[in-house]
C-alpha cells in the first residue's frame, strides 16, 4: 500500500482560550482530491492553514507522505513542509508587491537553490501554456488581472514540485463562464504532475462536480464524510442534508425540498455541550444534548457523527 | 526621472530639490571653488565687510568667510549623513528584529527605544557628549544613538502590519528562509516611509550637530562647521554681523531644503496619491 | 391588462472619455409588472448593476443617460425629472450585497427601523413603530427579535444584518425592491434562511422585485422572469422556466451550460463548459452582434445588428437564429 499523500490526525487549534479545530482528522490519497466543506468560521481555513505550515498545531499530528513532521528534524520538516502548497483565497494580495512576474515565478527557485536556466525555462514554458506570456514578466503584481495573478500564484505554487495542493476557495469572485477553464486547468495539473488536492470551497456545486471525497465541518469537527458521490446522493448526517438542501441549483426540481435550518451558528468559544449541531438540528433528541457522537464508519465506507444517522431509504423518501 | 519630476510639482518640492542639489555639489566641490583655505589666517584682513574679493566678507582671523561657509558644508552634510546612516541601519535592524521576535525580546527593544526617546534629543546628546567628551567622532557616534528609536519604531510599526499579509505567508509556504523574507519582501516595503522620515530628520541633525559646535563640543577649531562659524560670528557680533549671518543663513537654506524634499517625497510616495510604480 | 410598474424602453447610458465614451448600457429594455419578481442575471462588465443604479437614481454625475422610455407606476421619465432620487427609499428600496454599507453602526437596529418609517408614518407615536418594526422584524426570520432591537449591527452575523435590512425593506414597504447580490456574501444555509425571508417578503407585501445577481440558482428560486445581460445588452429575456427550459440565445446556453449540477450523471474526465474569450471594451463595441466574438454558432450575419425575436409570451432574445430551430 503506497503511504497516504496527508494525513492529520486529532488536531487540535487553539487561538487563546477558543478552540477552532477541535480533534479533527484528515487523510488525504495520493492523486485524489479531498473537498473540505463548511460555512465561515467552521475551522476550514484554520485546517488549511496548518496543513500549509503557517499555524501550528496546539496538539495533533501532521505526516506528510508518510512521515511525521513532529521529531523531525527541523530541517527535513522544512523539506517535508513544501511539499504541500497553498493557493491564497486572495492571489492578488499573496504577491509580493515590489517584485515583478518574473521574478515571482523564479523565487521558488532561488529559495530551494535550484535556479538554473534550464529550470527556469521549465516554468517559463509552464506559465506560457497556461497563458502567461512573456509580455507579463515585466509587471507588477497590481498591474494584472485577477485571473493573471490566480494564475502566477499557480505557477509559484507547481515550481516548488509539491506533491499536495491545498486551494482555498479557489474559484471565489471567478464569473461562472471562467471557473470551468481553471477548474479544467487544475485538474489537468494534478493528472500531468501526481499532485493531491485538498479542495476547500462552500460552493458545492463546485465540490459536487470536481472532488473524489469530501468532508463537512462543523463547528471545529467533521460531521461526515466519505466519497462524494454518496454523500451528495444519500447524505447520512442532518447537517450534510441540510447544507446540500440549502444549495440553489438551476434546476430547482431535482433539489427537492430545503431544509431550512434554525437559528444561527453558535459561538465557537462557547460550543455546544453534547452534539454540536443539536440546538439546530431537525432529528435532535434528548441524548443528542448530553453525548457527543464519535465518528463512526458506516458498513458502506463513510464516516458519520451523529447519534442517529439517516437510513439510505429515509434520505430517498425526503429527496426523492 | 518621474519620480523627481514629480517631487518637483509638488509645493515647495522644486526649491527642496534645487537648494538640496546646490548643498550636495557646493560640499562636493568645496576645494574646486572655494576662493580662499579655509584656515588660511590673514590678521590683516579681520573682519571685514563683504567685498569683491571676499564676498561675503572675512573673520575675526581675516579667514574668507565664503570659503569656510563652502567648507563648513561638508562637516555639516557629513555628519548629517553619516548619523542617518547609522540610525537607520540600526534602527532598521532592531524594529525589524522587534517585529518578528518574541514577545520577550519585542518588549525588550521597545522599552530601549522609549526609555531613549523620553529625553529631549539635544539635552541627551548633550549629556552623553558631556560624559565621553567632544570631538565630531563622538558627536556622530551619539547623536546616531539619539536617533535609532526614530527609525526603530517606524520599522516596527510598518513590520508588524506587514508580517501577516498574504504574500508574506506565500514566501513562508514556498518554504523561505526568514533572512530572505526580511531582506526581499519586508525591507523594500517598509523602506519608503523611513526613507521620507531620514530625509526629514536630515536638517535635525544639522542643527544638533551646529548646537553642539556652537556650545565648543563638536568639532574642533580651527575646523569649520556651521555651528561654529554662528558661534565664532555671536563673540563678534558687535564687530560684524556678516558671519553670524551667513552661517546662519545656510543653515536655515540647508534645514528647509532637506524638510520640504522629506514632505514632498512623503506625498509622492503615498501610494494613494502615487499614480505609478 | 394593467400598465406594468416599471417600463424602460432603449435606455443608454455612457461615460463620456475623453476620446472615445463608453458605452455601458446599450437600449436596455426591462419592463416588471405589479408584483412581478424579475430576474437581473450576467457576468461581471454585463451591466446588471448599472440598470439597478440607474433606477435609483445613483449613477455617477457625468453618465449619460437616455431612455425612449423610462416610465415608474403611471409617472413617465423618471430620468428625466430628478424623480428617480424622490423615489428611492419610499417607492424604491434596495437590499445590497454587503448589509453594513446600509446600516449606521452608531445606532441600535430598532432606532433604525423606527427611522426608516417616519417618512411612511410620520403621525405615529413611537410606540407604534417600536411594534411594528418588532413584529416584522419576527417575521423575516430574526430570532428573539424583541431583544436584538436593542441591538447594534456589529453584534449581528452576516445572514442576520441581512435579515434586517429585509425587514427595513418591508417596512417602507416600497413598490419596487431592488435586490443587488443579496446573498453572494453569504453561506449556504444561511442564503437559504435569506432566500425564505425574501420570499416572505413577496407574499406579504406584493411588492415588485428586481433581483440583480450572477447567480441563475437564486434568479430561478426567487423570480417569475429573468432578463440575461451580456456586455450591456439584453440578450434574451422571458419566464424564468422558459429560459431556463429552452434558452433561445447562444449566450444563454453557453452560461446555462457553465452551471455546475453536481448531482448529474456526469463523466469525471470531461471537461467543464467554459465560454472562451473576453467580454468586449465598452469603449469598442462591435457595430454587429455583441455577442459574436464568443459564439461558437456564429455566422457572416452576425456582423449585421440581431433582430428583436419574439417567441410565445413574453420569451424575447435577439439573435440571427431561427428560434424554431
Amino acid at each position: 500500500m503506497t503511504a497516504l499523500a496527508l494525513s492529520l490526525k486529532n488536531a487540535i487549534i487553539r487561538y487563546g482560550r477558543m478552540t477552532a479545530v477541535d480533534g479533527l482528522s484528515l487523510e488525504l490519497r495520493p492523486g485524489e482530491t479531498l473537498g473540505l466543506v463548511g460555512e465561515s468560521g467552521c475551522g476550514k481555513t484554520s485546517v488549511a492553514r496548518a496543513i500549509a505550515g503557517l499555524q501550528p498545531l496546539s496538539s495533533g499530528e501532521l505526516a506528510i507522505g508518510g512521515e511525521a513532521l513532529g521529531g523531525s528534524p527541523a530541517a527535513r520538516r522544512r523539506d517535508l513542509q513544501r511539499k504541500v502548497q497553498l493557493l491564497f483565497q486572495d492571489p492578488a494580495s499573496s504577491l509580493s508587491p515590489r517584485l515583478t512576474v518574473g521574478a515571482l515565478m523564479a523565487e521558488p527557485l532561488k529559495i530551494r537553490r535550484t535556479y538554473s536556466a534550464e529550470s527556469w525555462a521549465r516554468i517559463a514554458a509552464l506559465a506560457e501554456s497556461i497563458g502567461l506570456g512573456k509580455q507579463l514578466l515585466p509587471r507588477y503584481p497590481h498591474q494584472l488581472s485577477g485571473g493573471q495573478a490566480r494564475r502566477v500564484a499557480l505557477v509559484r505554487a507547481i515550481a516548488a514540485e509539491p506533491s499536495i495542493i491545498v486551494a482555498d476557495e479557489p474559484t471565489a469572485g471567478l464569473d461562472i463562464s471562467v471557473q470551468g477553464e481553471l477548474l479544467n486547468l487544475l485538474r489537468s495539473l494534478r493528472d500531468r504532475l501526481q499532485l493531491s488536492y485538498l479542495f476547500i470551497s462552500h460552493n458545492l456545486n463546485v465540490v459536487g462536480r470536481v472532488t473524489d471525497r469530501v468532508a463537512i465541518m462543523y463547528l471545529g469537527q467533521i460531521v461526515e464524510s466519505g466519497s462524494t458521490r454518496q454523500l451528495f446522493s444519500t447524505p447520512a448526517h442532518p447537517y450534510t442534508r441540510a447544507l446540500l438542501s440549502s444549495n440553489l441549483t438551476v434546476d430547482t426540481q431535482r433539489r427537492g425540498d430545503r431544509i431550512v435550518l434554525k437559528g444561527e451558528l453558535p459561538s465557537p468559544h462557547e460550543p455546544p455541550t453534547g452534539c454540536r449541531f443539536h440546538g439546530r438540528c431537525p432529528v435532535a433528541r434528548a441524548v443528542c444534548a448530553t453525548t457527543q457522537p464519535r465518528l463512526e464508519t458506516l458498513s458502506d465506507g463513510r464516516a458519520v457523527a451523529c447519534h442517529f444517522p439517516s437510513e439510505t431509504g429515509f434520505v430517498q423518501a425526503m429527496t426523492g | 526621472m518621474p519620480a523627481l519630476l514629480q517631487i518637483a510639482r509638488r509645493p515647495g518640492g522644486g526649491f527642496a530639490l534645487f537648494a538640496v542639489t546646490v548643498i550636495c555639489l557646493v560640499a562636493i566641490a568645496a576645494p574646486l571653488i572655494a576662493p580662499y583655505g579655509p584656515n588660511a589666517i590673514a590678521p590683516a584682513k579681520r573682519l571685514m565687510d563683504p567685498s569683491f574679493q571676499h564676498l561675503l566678507g572675512t573673520d575675526h582671523l581675516g579667514r574668507d568667510i565664503l570659503s569656510r561657509l563652502i567648507y563648513g558644508s561638508r562637516v555639516a552634510l557629513g555628519v548629517a549623513l553619516s548619523v542617518i546612516a547609522i540610525s537607520l541601519i540600526a534602527g532598521v535592524t532592531l524594529g525589524i528584529a522587534a517585529a518578528l521576535s518574541p514577545r520577550a525580546v519585542d518588549f525588550s527593544i521597545v522599552g530601549i527605544f522609549d526609555i531613549v526617546t523620553a529625553f529631549p534629543s539635544m539635552i541627551l546628546a548633550l549629556a552623553l557628549v558631556a560624559v565621553l567628551g567632544p570631538g565630531l567622532g563622538n558627536v556622530v557616534l551619539l547623536v546616531s544613538i539619539v536617533f535609532i528609536p526614530h527609525f526603530g519604531r517606524v520599522a516596527r510599526a510598518q513590520t508588524v502590519a506587514l508580517r501577516n499579509s498574504p504574500f508574506i505567508e506565500a514566501e513562508r509556504v514556498l518554504g523561505a528562509e526568514r533572512w530572505r523574507v526580511i531582506l526581499h519582501h519586508v525591507t523594500p516595503n517598509i523602506i519608503g516611509p523611513i526613507f521620507v522620515l531620514a530625509c526629514m530628520d536630515i536638517p535635525v541633525v544639522i542643527t544638533i550637530e551646529a548646537g553642539l559646535s556652537f556650545l565648543g563640543l563638536g568639532v574642533r577649531p580651527p575646523l569649520a562647521s556651521w555651528g561654529s562659524l554662528l558661534n565664532d560670528g555671536y563673540t563678534y557680533l558687535e564687530q560684524s554681523i556678516w558671519l553670524a549671518t551667513f552661517s546662519g543663513l545656510a543653515l536655515i537654506l540647508a534645514t528647509l531644503g532637506f524638510a520640504l524634499l522629506g514632505e514632498a517625497m512623503r506625498d509622492t510616495l503615498d501610494p494613494k496619491l502615487r499614480k505609478h510604480l | 391588462m394593467s400598465e406594468a410598474l416599471v417600463a424602460i424602453e432603449k435606455l443608454n447610458v455612457s461615460y463620456p472619455g475623453a476620446t472615445v465614451s463608453a458605452h455601458v448600457l446599450d437600449s436596455v429594455d426591462i419592463t416588471i409588472g405589479h408584483g412581478e419578481a424579475v430576474g437581473l442575471v450576467g457576468e461581471s462588465g454585463s451591466g446588471k448593476s448599472t440598470v439597478a443604479f440607474a433606477l435609483l437614481g445613483l449613477l455617477a454625475d457625468d453618465a449619460d443617460v437616455s431612455a425612449g422610455r423610462a416610465a415608474f407606476d403611471g409617472r413617465e421619465n423618471v430620468f428625466a425629472t430628478k424623480e428617480a432620487e424622490a423615489l428611492r427609499g419610499t417607492e424604491i428600496a434596495m437590499v445590497f450585497q454587503d448589509p453594513m454599507s446600509a446600516l449606521n453602526p452608531l445606532f441600535t437596529i430598532g432606532t433604525q427601523l423606527i427611522d426608516i418609517q417616519r417618512r411612511r408614518f410620520p403621525n405615529e407615536r413611537r410606540s407604534q413603530l417600536w411594534a411594528r418594526a418588532e413584529r416584522v422584524l419576527a417575521e423575516v426570520g430574526m430570532p428573539d427579535a424583541p431583544r436584538r432591537m436593542r441591538a447594534y449591527p456589529h453584534e449581528f452575523s452576516g445572514g442576520m444584518r441581512q435579515r434586517v435590512v429585509i425587514a427595513m425593506a418591508l417596512l417602507v414597504e416600497p413598490k419596487l425592491l431592488i435586490a443587488d447580490e443579496p446573498t453572494t456574501a453569504l453561506d449556504a444555509t444561511v442564503e437559504a434562511q435569506v432566500v425564505e425571508a425574501l420570499r416572505r417578503l413577496r407574499r406579504r407585501t406584493r411588492s415588485s422585485m428586481l433581483v440583480v445577481s450572477h447567480s441563475m440558482g437564486l434568479i430561478a428560486e426567487l423570480c417569475d422572469s429573468v432578463v440575461v445581460m451580456y456586455a450591456g445588452t439584453v440578450v434574451e429575456s422571458g419566464p424564468v422556466k422558459a429560459v431556463l427550459r429552452k434558452p433561445l440565445h447562444p449566450y444563454t446556453r453557453a452560461l446555462l451550460a457553465c452551471e455546475i449540477d453536481p448531482y448529474a450523471d456526469f463523466d469525471p474526465e470531461q471537461e467543464l463548459a467554459t465560454i472562451p474569450g473576453i467580454v468586449p471594451d465598452p469603449a469598442r463595441r462591435p457595430s454587429g452582434c455583441i455577442f459574436a466574438a464568443r459564439c461558437t454558432e456564429s455566422h457572416a450575419r452576425c456582423s449585421e445588428p440581431p433582430p428583436h425575436r419574439q417567441v410565445e409570451a413574453g420569451h424575447r432574445f435577439s439573435c440571427w437564429q431561427d428560434a424554431s430551430r
